[in-house]
């Protein structure tokens, strides 16, 4: 059975896609070499007019494809850090998402933006490190973040099909994840629509992208003395609430464990959700970086601000006995 | 929809006609436009076009049906040049849901696809990067079509703009770079906002181009249509600097604020040289006075149009967010 990596069932998604369809093409910086792993392969295949080598021009190459898209294209955008995203929020909210609506539904921007390399990398600095999905999940972007291969795969094909801008989280931390597959089992993931990876019956995990591993491997530790369910949205935006009311109205406990800053991040949404609409029985709680947390280049003080296993299991075990 | 009758858009008379009835219909269009304002109707106020009539007309007649525009918020005379329907898109102004985009785009941020104007935005300069993936995405599907960016000169300092210079001048885009230089950008002047000069920025791209006088219709016509013969055959971009100028304020706002940064000598000369009066100068006064009843009998026909047509249904206001019908959750929680 192949041994499918996290980026390479990108790479995978992106080719298959490309091979499906002659409006997709992608363009990036380095692309051509593929210096992120994402488009290993395509130029051969594709040649330079479907793998389009960008100069350093985030905004104008963002709009251009756009421009674009609004000609019948379907872009695939690669950014190679994430706070670049910073840089084109305004040409992906307020452009891109924004055309369907300002033209009455007569056009639809079907653009795929790719960051493949989101979250921390160990000492590489203050600018290198952002998890900023949540500032899309805001703008209402469709948003959505990976966890596995099989669902990097399908969910990176179903972001290109979208008739809608889609933005796709790839974090660094998940990179490492490879999944013996079936490439013909591989098949496209619908947005808002999340999957309990274990199921449980004392306590709902929420998790995302590389912390549903964590999440899984906490679990599993707790399971003598708690039952965890493990529930990954795997798209930010739109969110799966109804498979979030199902699992709490299991356990009635629920503990988010979050990559993005604490301050309105996607936690704060869920928690507000989860208290407002569904089964509690218990305060909820959450594990995320801190307030505005910028990640420096000491590894050492850059994990005392992230989410980790230690703070879930603890999190879990407050909330178990916690409330009636 | 209107009567067709009155749209006036067919080209019936002479290559001089018709450029003047574009100018008389964008004109008479903008002054009624501020009366609803005035009155309440168009509830965002509008950005004004004129005095830069003759910019807009002469773009028109040197594209086809099938180019592609990309506006920006002072786009009234853009779509109409372009040939959209004027009750449309006062309709469009007014909220109306049969507005040329359902109302969304409002006087701001019309689109008319049906007639190749694939958006206006309002994020000054960043219409261009657009307006070169459009033109790229085109060249690439096989079409001679071309697109054309239109901002003004506000918008050739922003980042994003010259970036797409280089894009397109690097890739062989067929697209037109039109800057609309009305001397301010809302109130500041184009001496204080511009080093160097607007066309030496194109040039450094290795972009041809070359400023023209933009109160004159056929002069901004011929230099459109080279420019784009020019692109059509494969040859690349092109820049045009028109230099023209709007009588109005920046935005209607500016008739109850009454900000003081133009000599109101410097307004006087810009109209003596007025090019509905310069156009309509090379038509016989008959067909003229003519035209002018054609158009007044149309946008009365428009007013009625769009003032008539039906406001949209609160129950929809988060329709057309999504282009697959993503809903969204209520602000408020049952």
């Amino acid at each position: 059975m192949p041994n499918l990596s996290y980026l390479r069932a990108i790479n995978r998604a992106l080719g298959d896609e490309m091979e499906r369809d002659p409006a997709v093409f992608v363009m990036g910086e380095d692309i051509r070499l593929a210096l992120t792993n994402t488009t290993i392969g395509l130029l051969d295949r594709f040649g330079e007019q479907r793998v389009i080598e960008t100069p350093l021009s985030e905004q104008g190459f963002t709009n251009f494809a756009t421009g674009a898209a609004l000609a019948g294209q379907r872009p695939v955008v690669e950014y190679q850090i994430p706070f670049l995203l910073l840089l084109v929020i305004e040409q992906i909210a307020n452009q891109a998402n924004k055309v369907s609506l300002m033209s009455g539904g007569q056009a639809s921007v079907p653009v795929t933006y790719l960051l493949p390399a989101a979250g921390w990398r160990p000492g590489w600095g203050a600018q290198h490190s952002d998890q900023p999905y949540s500032m899309f999940a805001h703008f209402g972007v469709k948003t959505v973040l990976p966890a596995t291969p099989t669902d990097a795969y399908g969910l990176m094909t179903t972001a290109i099909r979208d008739d809608d801008p889609v933005v796709v989280f790839a974090p660094i931390a998940a990179h490492g994840i490879r999944e013996d597959v079936v490439f013909a089992d591989l098949a496209p993931v619908p947005l808002g629509v999340g999957r309990v990876h274990r199921a449980g019956s004392d306590v709902t995990v929420v998790a995302v992208g590389h912390l549903v591993h964590d999440a899984l491997a906490v679990a599993s530790e707790l399971s003598d003395e708690i039952s965890v369910e493990v529930f990954d949205p795997r798209t930010v935006y739109p969110f799966d609430w109804n498979g979030l009311a199902a699992s709490l109205d299991k356990t009635g406990r629920l503990v988010v464990m979050d990559d993005s800053n604490r301050f309105c991040g996607l936690s704060a949404e869920i928690l507000a959700a989860a208290a407002e609409q569904m089964h509690l029985v218990a305060p909820p709680k959450r594990v995320t970086r801190p307030d505005s947390a910028v990640l420096g280049c000491v590894p050492e003080l850059d994990m005392t601000l992230q989410p980790t296993r230690e703070q879930l299991a603890m999190t879990i075990r407050m909330v178990a006995k916690s409330g009636r | 929809m209107p009567d067709e009758k009155s749209v006036p858009d067919e080209k019936t008379g002479s290559l001089p006609e018709d450029l003047y009835r574009t100018i008389r219909l964008i004109r008479r269009f903008e002054e009624r436009a501020i009366e609803l304002v005035e009155s309440g109707d168009i509830v965002s106020g509008i950005h004004p076009c004129i005095g830069q009539e003759a910019v807009a007309a002469g773009i028109g007649a040197a594209l086809r049906r099938d180019d592609v525009m990309m506006a920006n918020h002072r786009g009234h005379g853009h779509l109409l040049a372009k040939g959209s329907d004027p009750g449309r898109l006062l309709a469009e102004m007014a909220g109306r849901v049969t507005g040329v985009a359902r109302g969304r785009g409002g006087s701001f941020h019309p689109s008319d696809f049906s007639v190749g104007v694939f958006g206006s935005t309002g994020t000054v300069g960043h219409g261009a990067p657009m307006a070169a993936g459009v033109a790229w995405a085109l060249a690439r599907a096989g079409t001679d079509r071309v697109a054309v960016s239109i901002f003004g000169d506000g918008a050739v300092n922003q980042g994003a703009l010259l970036e797409s210079l280089n894009l397109a001048a690097l890739w062989h885009v067929p697209v037109l770079f039109v800057c609309e230089n009305n001397l301010y950008a809302t109130t500041l002047p184009v001496q204080t906002a511009v080093a160097g000069s607007i066309t030496a920025r194109a040039a450094a791209f290795g972009i041809p181009a070359a400023t023209h006088d933009g109160m004159d219709a056929q002069v901004v016509l011929d230099a459109t249509a080279a420019a784009v013969a020019r692109a059509r055959s494969g040859e690349g971009p092109a820049f045009l600097e028109f230099s023209t100028y709007r009588y109005e304020g920046h935005h209607t706002f500016e008739r109850s604020v009454r900000l003081r940064y133009r000599d109101p000598a410097e307004v006087a000369q810009w109209r003596a040289r007025d090019p509905m009066d310069l156009q309509g100068g090379r038509i016989p006064a008959g067909r003229r006075a003519d035209i002018d009843a054609a158009v007044e009998v149309a946008l009365d026909a428009a007013e009625r149009f769009a003032l008539d047509s039906p406001r949209p249904d609160p129950e929809d206001a988060l329709a057309y967010l999504y282009s697959t019908g993503l809903r969204l959750r209520a602000g408020v929680v049952g």
